[in-house]
């Protein structure tokens, strides 16, 4: 051991010895060098780091990618898919009813479909069975999950762009303005939330039912509509009062006083300086009012003031599914399932958002 | 010091008052008198130290200088115009800028350097095009020592000094005749702090600028100030040259305040006796009546707790706001 040490303690000093270094070692860096130090660090932005936490974020990412897979399903199943949301199968014109379509277990095939194959035709199967009308279950939950997903983007797209507008004006004016949006948004919190939801389904399908006649809103639905004024009238209140407390406490910031010493207006200031800082909080709770759209949706559907028929959404095929629940369990289950893996993913997506991109909100 | 005794002033404040209503409970307002009845003037070129404890009103002063507040009364004067009204307002805008005191919150950190810079120009419309733009902010960049390189850079990419100097290149950005800087080196370290206000003098001698230059750091002020404005509760005491309020200040408040400056070698400072202040500087909201520091004057008499000192021209050029001034000294 003690030669070791000794080896040890001779090659040390040789290896820092000033004698071992030339003047080569104090030349300036060249440019290669420069390139290589500056590369060592990267220029990085606060949306890059987000980013970087995210994808660190295992969970979310998985959560990410559910979502991502569950849209583009539901954006493109239905074109290739053989068989149509809306068509109940052995009802033709003319014809007699061909019950065998109707209530077919999954993957099983109808009596007319069998002699098909015994013919030698393919035939697709029913990946879920059919329902009572013999339309393709598959289909019908694919498209559910299409108009669920469009329910909750736009309806959150909706509390955006209203909640946004309003706390942003509430948050800067202040005084006056904000006490009186402020109290109105009081107002609309303290109306329990299920209850006019449900009432101003009701009134609003009767009262736009008529006018939309011959509009393309026609084909999307007396009842959707009235479900996204539902959403307009209600939800924006929360994101309202969250922009409106980050904008609070942003235009006390120097920056924003000093913009105003160069003559920024009010539009300026928010536009440039209180939307962008603010963005991360808004984006995250965007991403969770997502779902919350979507399970509104669906209780709405399920209580049938949801989607006119015969569009299907997740929750009126899970109502719809309540008739036969002892016989046919499955129907049930399977939008049940899709509504939680949606709402479950974007919610751990959101979370992981959150995490990323504002630690400070993490409680 | 520099006669400029018989250019005319650049910028006029006349018996300028900044009061705020304070809301506390549903009914009760509060009135704080911020700033109360000061009235100066800065000639071009020079520079006016404005210096007081904390919350004595010299950062409202420079605010509602500037128009950030509305002032309650009194006006302001700026090459011989009034700034009232919206037309008047844009236009000082562009002739009258602030440098702030903290440069982390004073620059936006969703923003990049050459957006900073460039807002004044963006929000006045100075530039006509994109390479106009970018020409202007690059001369400003290399006037407060910026590398070129930096421009696509976030703000908190910089240290305290470099984010200082983007700060002097924004308030440079309109090409401004008049800035009030306010504490713009409190929140660096000495030897920057150095570095700023060497920038500030080149500046000045560059480009014919006019500061009112607020601290509170004496040692500083002095450098850089040509007179300097002492103030005591929203209200001025003291207006003189540099030279003179530093070596015969004339009023109780400023010769504490002078007693307390640090000095570098110890054998000065032995010799010199530090006068005491007791008590704290009273709440704005309860202001003492008669003389603002009557409560904490050692040659406070009963006059002074009854009627409030004008502010008078003891000699020339030296304005004091004192009952007895002439006598204690």
């Amino acid at each position: 051991m003690s030669e070791e040490a000794k080896k040890e303690g001779q090659s040390v000093p040789e290896n820092v010895a000033p004698a071992s270094l030339t003047a080569a070692d104090f030349a300036p860096a060249d440019e290669k060098e420069k390139e290589y130090m500056v590369k060592m660090r990267p220029q990085t932005t606060a949306f890059k780091d987000g980013i970087r936490r995210l994808r660190k974020n295992k969970v979310a990412m998985v959560s990410f990618w559910v979502i991502v897979l569950i849209t583009l399903c539901a954006l493109i199943i239905p074109i290739f898919w053989p068989y149509q949301y809306e068509a109940m199968l052995g009802m033709t014109p003319g014809k007699p009813v061909d019950a065998s379509f109707q209530n077919l277990k999954p993957m099983t095939y109808s009596a007319t479909e069998l002699t098909r194959i015994e013919a030698g035709e393919k035939v697709f199967p029913h990946l879920f069975g059919t329902d009572s009308s013999g339309r393709d279950y598959f289909i019908r939950v694919v498209y559910g999950t299409r108009i669920s997903l469009a329910v909750g983007f736009f309806a959150s797209l909706i509390v955006l762009v209203i909640g946004l507008l309003v706390g942003a004006i509430s948050g800067y004016a202040g005084g006056k303005v904000d006490l009186v949006i402020m109290r109105i948004v009081d107002i609309i919190y303290s109306l329990p939330d299920m209850l006019m939801v449900i009432l101003l389904a009701t009134v609003l399908k009767q009262a736009i039912g008529d006018s939309l006649e011959g509009t393309v809103l026609a084909r999307i639905g007396s009842n959707i509509i009235s479900l996204f004024i539902v959403f307009a009238l209600l939800y924006w209140v929360s994101m309202a009062r969250l922009v409106r407390g980050q904008i609070l406490s942003l235009r006390e910031q120097e920056y924003v006083l000093a913009a105003q010493a160069a003559g920024a207006k009010g539009s300026w200031v928010i536009r440039k300086h209180l939307i962008p800082n603010c963005v991360s909080v808004i984006v995250i709770s965007t991403a969770l009012q997502i779902p919350s759209a979507i399970f509104t949706e669906s209780y709405l559907s399920f209580l049938g003031l949801g989607v006119n028929a015969p569009m299907p959404s997740l929750g009126s095929l899970a109502s719809d599914a309540l008739n036969g629940i002892t016989s046919y369990p499955y129907r049930l289950v399977i939008p049940a399932i899709v509504i939680s893996l949606i709402v479950l993913s974007l919610n751990l997506f959101g979370d992981g958002l959150r995490d990323a991109f504002d630690p400070k909100l993490n409680g | 010091m520099k006669d400029n005794q018989q250019t005319q002033p650049l910028l006029q404040v006349k018996n300028l008052k900044q009061y705020f209503q304070l809301n506390n409970g549903f009914f009760s307002t509060q009135v704080l008198k911020a700033v109360d009845d000061i009235s100066f003037d800065i000639n071009k070129g020079e520079t006016l130290g404005l210096v007081g404890e904390s919350g004595c009103g010299k950062t409202t002063a420079g605010r509602s200088i500037l128009q950030l507040y509305k002032p309650t009364a009194g006006e302001v004067i700026f090459d011989g115009k009034k700034i009232e009204g919206k037309a008047t307002i844009e236009a000082y805008r562009q002739k009258a800028t602030m440098v702030f005191q903290d440069p982390y919150s004073s620059l936006d950190p969703r923003m990049t350097v050459s957006d900073i810079i460039g807002e004044p120009l963006d929000v006045q419309n100075l530039v006509s095009n994109a390479a106009e733009r970018r020409e202007r902010i690059l001369d400003l960049m290399d006037k407060v020592g910026l590398n070129s390189e930096h421009a696509a850079r976030y703000a908190h990419e910089f240290s305290g000094g470099q984010r200082q100097r983007v700060g002097i290149a924004r308030a440079l950005a309109t090409k401004p005749e008049f800035i009030v800087c306010d504490e713009p080196v409190s929140a660096l370290d000495v030897s920057i702090q150095a570095q700023i206000i060497n920038m500030f003098e080149q500046l000045q001698e560059n480009m014919g600028l006019t500061y009112l230059f607020i601290a509170h750091d004496l040692l500083v002020v002095r450098h850089i100030s040509d007179r300097i404005a002492v103030m005591y509760l929203g209200h001025l005491v003291e207006l003189a040259d540099t030279d003179a309020i530093c070596d015969r200040p004339l009023h109780p408040y400023t010769r504490a305040l002078m007693s307390a400056v640090p000095m570098p070698d110890p054998k000065v400072a032995r010799a010199n006796k530090r006068i005491a202040l007791s008590g704290e500087i009273p709440s704005p909201l309860h202001a003492p009546k008669g003389c603002p520091f009557h409560t904490r004057c050692p040659h406070a008499t009963d006059a002074c707790k009854e009627s409030m000192p004008e502010l008078k021209e003891v000699e020339s050029g030296r304005l004091v706001a004192c009952h007895r001034a002439l006598e204690i000294n």
